[in-house]
C-alpha cells in the first residue's frame, strides 16, 4: 500500500437508461479541465447519442482493452493504462459491468477500487436497480431479476452520491425520438424497464436511496476511519442483528434485507447456519446450498458463523442469548411448509422459544400473481 | 417528517381525479426543485424552454431572477420575453399582459416571491395558479428552504427565518417535478477538513439536499399511488417503507414504538400505529389504551382505530389496503414453551402477511 491518500469516489445515480447520467458526468470532466485538472475518460458508453459524444469532445480517452472470448472481441476499460498513465481523475462508465471473462477482474467496480487505492479520483455512473439490497424490491415490480448487481458496500464508498432526474415522461418521450436507443432496442426496452409504472417507482427508490446517501454521509462524524478502512457509519453498538440461514432459496432474499435494515438502522448483520453434530443429517444439496448463502453474505461482508447442534431453533436462540443478539431475521416459510405440523418448522418454534428477542420474519417481495 | 409529507387517503385521491377531471382545461405545471441557489435551476428551466420553442411550442418567460449567469443571458436572447413589472420593490409578473399574449407556455422563475402590498395576488404562486387557470403551462422553479410545511426544519438548519413560501400542496399539485442535484456553483473555500466553516456549510447543504431528494421522492410517490390506482393495480410495490404497529392495551410498546419510530425516520417513511376496537373494554384497559395512544402520538404516529369482529383479519386487511411493508406485533402473551396450535394470534397473523415482513416484539 503506498503512502498516497486514496482516491475519491463520485457516483451519478440514476434509474434508468438515458436519464443523462453519462452526459453529466463528462460535463464534470470538462468543467475539471477547464479548470486544469489531469482528467481522462477511462471508459465511457455513448450509446450513438449525439449529446453524449460531443460532451467527450476535447477529453483524454484512454484506449480500451481488447478481449479475445470465444472467438469474439470484445473491449474493456485498460485498467493496466489508466494506472500507469496516473491522472489525478478518470471517469468511468457503467460502475455495476460485468467485464468478459478472461479480464483480470470480474467486475468493473473492482476495477474502480484499483484506481481509487492507486489514489486516483473517480467519477462512476450507476442506475439504482443494480443496487444489490433492492433486488427483490425491483424485481417485484419489474419481474425482472436483475443479475449485475453492485454490493452496498461498494455504493457506500462512495465520498459524493448525486442524482441524476428526469421525470419518465420526458424520459418516454427522448426513447420515442430515438434520442436513448435505436428503434429496435426502444421497442424491447418499453417491454420491460420502460413501462411508466416501473420507471415512476425505480426514480422513488433512486430519489430515497440518493437521500439515505446524502444522510448517511453527513451524519458520518468518523469519515476519517471510515477511508482508514474502519467500519462504516456508525455502527449501533446496542444493536445486533442474526440472520438464519438454511438451504432455502429465500435465504438470499433474507440475507439482503438485513444487511439493508442494518444498514439503515446501523447494526452489524452475523449470518449463521446450523449444521447437525459431525454433520450427519442433511443432504449434499443442502450442505451446498447452505455452503452459497454463507458466501453470498461474506460478498455483502457480513460476518459468518456455522454452529452445531441437533435442534436448529434451539441452537439459534442459545447463540443468539449467548452472543447478546438482540434482532433475529428469518425468512418467512415457503407456503406449502405451513401444512406440515408446527413442530418441524424452525421459524414457530423460534418464535415460541426466543419471547425475549425481537424477531423478524421476512417476506419474499416476489412478483404478485396477475388476478 | 411533517404530516402534510404523509400519504393520502382514498378519499383524497378520488377528491384529485374529480379536481382532475374538472381541470382538463389547466395548463399543465411543472417545477424544477433544488436545494440551494446556485445549482442550475434556472439554467434547467430556460434549457427546456427553449428545446420546447425548437419543437414548436409558443413559450413566452414571464419572470426570471434579474441578475443572471452568461449561459442563462444567452438562452434569453432567443426566446420572447414579456417584462416584470417594476415595482420600488421588487419586479412583479404582468399576468395581464400573459394573460392576454395567451401562450401555451410561459417561465417563471422563482416560484416563491412576495407580491408588494396592494397587487392582486399577495405571492407569486397564486400568480401561477392563475395562469394554470387560464390553460397556460407553467414551467418555474423552487428552493426548498421556501417550502412552508418544511420551514421549521429548514430553519433549524439554516438558522435563517424565511417569511416568502409556498406551500407544499401547491407543489405537489405539480403534474411534473424534476430535481436539481448538482453541486452549487459557489466556491465552497478550502477542503472542509482544513476550515471548520466550510464543513459546517457542507453539512448544511447535505441537510438541505437530503429535504430535497426526500420531498422529490414524496412527490413521485403520489404519483405512482395514483398512477397504480388509476389503472387497477392492485400490487404495492414497496418502495417506501410503511410500518404498521399493532397495540392492545395490556401490550408493551414502548420499546415498539421507539424501534418503530427509528425505523421509520432512517427509511423516510411513514409510521401507523392501530388498535382494533373491542366490545367490551374494562375501565382499566381503557385508560390503560388511551395512555399508550398517547405515547404513539407522542412519536409522530399516525392513529387508525380499526372495526372488526376478526381483530387479525381486520389487522391484515388494512395493512394490505394501505401497502403496508413491516408489522410490528408483541409476542404472544399466552405462557408456555414449544410448538403451539393454530389459532395464536401471532402465528395466523404471520401466516397472513405475505409480501410485508412482520417483527414481534418481547413483552
Amino acid at each position: 500500500m503506498s503512502a498516497e491518500a486514496r482516491g475519491k469516489l463520485k457516483i451519478y445515480m440514476g434509474y434508468a437508461a438515458g436519464v443523462g447520467k453519462t452526459y453529466s458526468m463528462l460535463e464534470e470532466a470538462q468543467e475539471l479541465r477547464e479548470r486544469g485538472v489531469d482528467v481522462v475518460v477511462g471508459y465511457f458508453e455513448a450509446h450513438g447519442r449525439k449529446d453524449t459524444i460531443a460532451k467527450a469532445e476535447g477529453l483524454e480517452i484512454i484506449p480500451r482493452k481488447k478481449i479475445e472470448y470465444r472467438g469474439s472481441t470484445f473491449e474493456e476499460m485498460d485498467t493496466d493504462v489508466i494506472l500507469a498513465r496516473s491522472p489525478q481523475v478518470c471517469a468511468v462508465d457503467e460502475f455495476p459491468h460485468t467485464n468478459v471473462p478472461g479480464s483480470e477482474r470480474g467486475k468493473r467496480w473492482e476495477d474502480v477500487l484499483v484506481l481509487l487505492d492507486a489514489g486516483i479520483d473517480a467519477l462512476t455512473t450507476m442506475n439504482i436497480q443494480h443496487l444489490e439490497s433492492l433486488n427483490d424490491q425491483v424485481f417485484e415490480f419489474t419481474g425482472i431479476r436483475v443479475r449485475e448487481t453492485i454490493p452496498d458496500w461498494v455504493v457506500e464508498q462512495a465520498d459524493e452520491v448525486v442524482m441524476v432526474d428526469l421525470p419518465p415522461r420526458a424520459l418516454l418521450n427522448r426513447l420515442d425520438r430515438g434520442v436513448v436507443y435505436g428503434r429496435e432496442k426502444a421497442q424491447r426496452a418499453l417491454q420491460n424497464f420502460f413501462r411508466e409504472s416501473t420507471l415512476v417507482a425505480l426514480r422513488e427508490l433512486a430519489l430515497r436511496q440518493t437521500a439515505h446517501e446524502v444522510e448517511h454521509r453527513a451524519g458520518n462524524e468518523d469519515a476519517v476511519a471510515r477511508k482508514d478502512g474502519g467500519p462504516p457509519g456508525q455502527a449501533n453498538a446496542r444493536e445486533r442483528i442474526l440472520v438464519l440461514i438454511t438451504p432455502d432459496p429465500e435465504t438470499a432474499m433474507l440475507i439482503r434485507r438485513a444487511r439493508r435494515v442494518g444498514d439503515f438502522v446501523g447494526a452489524e448483520p452475523l449470518a449463521v447456519a446450523v449444521r447437525a453434530p459431525g454433520g450427519r443429517n442433511g443432504s449434499p444439496e443442502d450442505h451446498e446450498a447452505i455452503e452459497r448463502h454463507l458466501n453470498f453474505a461474506r460478498n455483502l461482508r457480513i460476518e459468518t458463523r456455522i454452529i452445531e447442534g441437533d435442534s436448529v431453533a434451539e441452537t439459534v436462540v442459545d447463540f443468539a442469548r449467548s452472543n447478546k443478539v438482540t434482532q433475529i431475521f428469518l425468512a418467512r416459510p415457503a407456503e406449502r411448509r405451513w401444512r406440515i405440523p408446527l413442530t418441524r418448522d424452525p421459524v414457530q418454534s423460534i418464535v415460541a422459544l426466543a419471547r425475549d428477542i425481537q424477531i423478524v420474519i421476512v417476506s419474499p417481495r416476489a412478483p404478485a400473481p396477475a388476478r | 417528517m411533517p404530516s402534510e409529507l404523509r400519504r393520502r387517503t382514498p378519499e383524497d385521491l378520488l377528491r384529485e381525479v374529480q379536481a382532475e377531471e374538472a381541470a382538463v382545461s389547466w395548463g399543465r405545471l411543472k417545477i424544477f426543485l433544488g436545494y440551494a441557489s446556485g445549482v442550475g435551476k434556472s439554467y434547467r428551466m430556460l434549457d427546456e424552454a427553449r428545446r420546447r420553442k425548437a419543437r414548436g411550442e409558443d413559450v413566452v418567460v414571464g419572470g426570471i431572477q434579474p441578475a443572471v449567469p452568461e449561459d442563462v443571458e444567452a438562452i434569453l436572447r432567443n426566446l420572447e420575453v414579456i417584462v416584470p413589472i417594476s415595482t420600488g420593490d421588487r419586479p412583479i409578473i404582468d399576468l395581464q399582459a400573459l394573460l392576454r399574449r395567451h401562450p401555451s407556455v410561459c417561465v417563471i422563475d422563482g416560484l416563491a416571491y412576495d407580491n408588494p402590498p396592494g397587487s392582486r395576488h399577495a405571492t407569486r404562486w397564486e400568480d401561477v395558479r392563475e395562469l394554470l387557470e387560464a390553460g397556460i403551462s407553467v414551467i418555474t422553479s423552487v428552493n426548498i428552504q421556501y417550502v412552508a410545511e418544511l420551514r421549521e426544519d429548514v430553519e433549524a438548519i439554516t438558522g435563517k427565518h424565511v417569511t416568502e413560501t409556498v406551500p407544499v400542496a401547491f407543489i405537489k399539485s405539480a403534474d411534473e417535478i424534476e430535481l436539481v442535484d448538482a453541486a452549487p456553483e459557489e466556491p465552497l473555500g478550502p477542503a472542509p477538513d482544513e476550515h471548520p466553516d466550510a464543513e459546517r456549510r457542507q453539512q448544511r447543504l447535505s441537510k438541505l439536499r437530503e429535504l430535497t431528494l426526500v420531498l422529490a421522492a414524496e412527490v413521485v410517490d403520489q404519483e405512482l399511488t395514483k398512477y397504480l390506482e388509476s389503472h387497477g393495480i392492485e400490487q404495492h410495490y414497496g418502495t417506501q417503507e410503511r410500518l404498521l404497529v399493532c397495540i392492545t392495551p395490556r401490550a408493551n410498546i414502548r420499546a415498539m414504538i421507539d424501534t418503530a419510530r427509528i425505523i421509520a425516520d432512517r427509511f423516510h417513511g411513514e409510521l401507523i400505529v392501530t388498535y382494533v376496537q373491542q366490545a367490551q373494554i374494562s375501565v382499566a384497559d381503557q385508560a390503560a389504551l388511551d395512555e399508550k395512544l398517547g405515547i404513539a402520538r407522542a412519536a409522530r404516529a399516525q392513529i387508525e382505530i380499526l372495526d372488526g369482529e376478526d381483530p387479525i383479519e381486520t389487522i391484515l386487511e388494512f395493512a394490505r389496503s394501505r401497502h403496508i411493508t413491516q408489522l410490528f406485533i408483541g409476542h404472544s402473551q399466552r405462557s408456555g414453551i414449544g410448538p403451539r396450535l393454530w389459532g395464536d394470534p401471532v402465528d395466523k397473523l404471520i401466516r397472513g402477511s405475505q409480501g410485508m415482513d412482520v417483527r414481534i416484539f418481547p413483552q
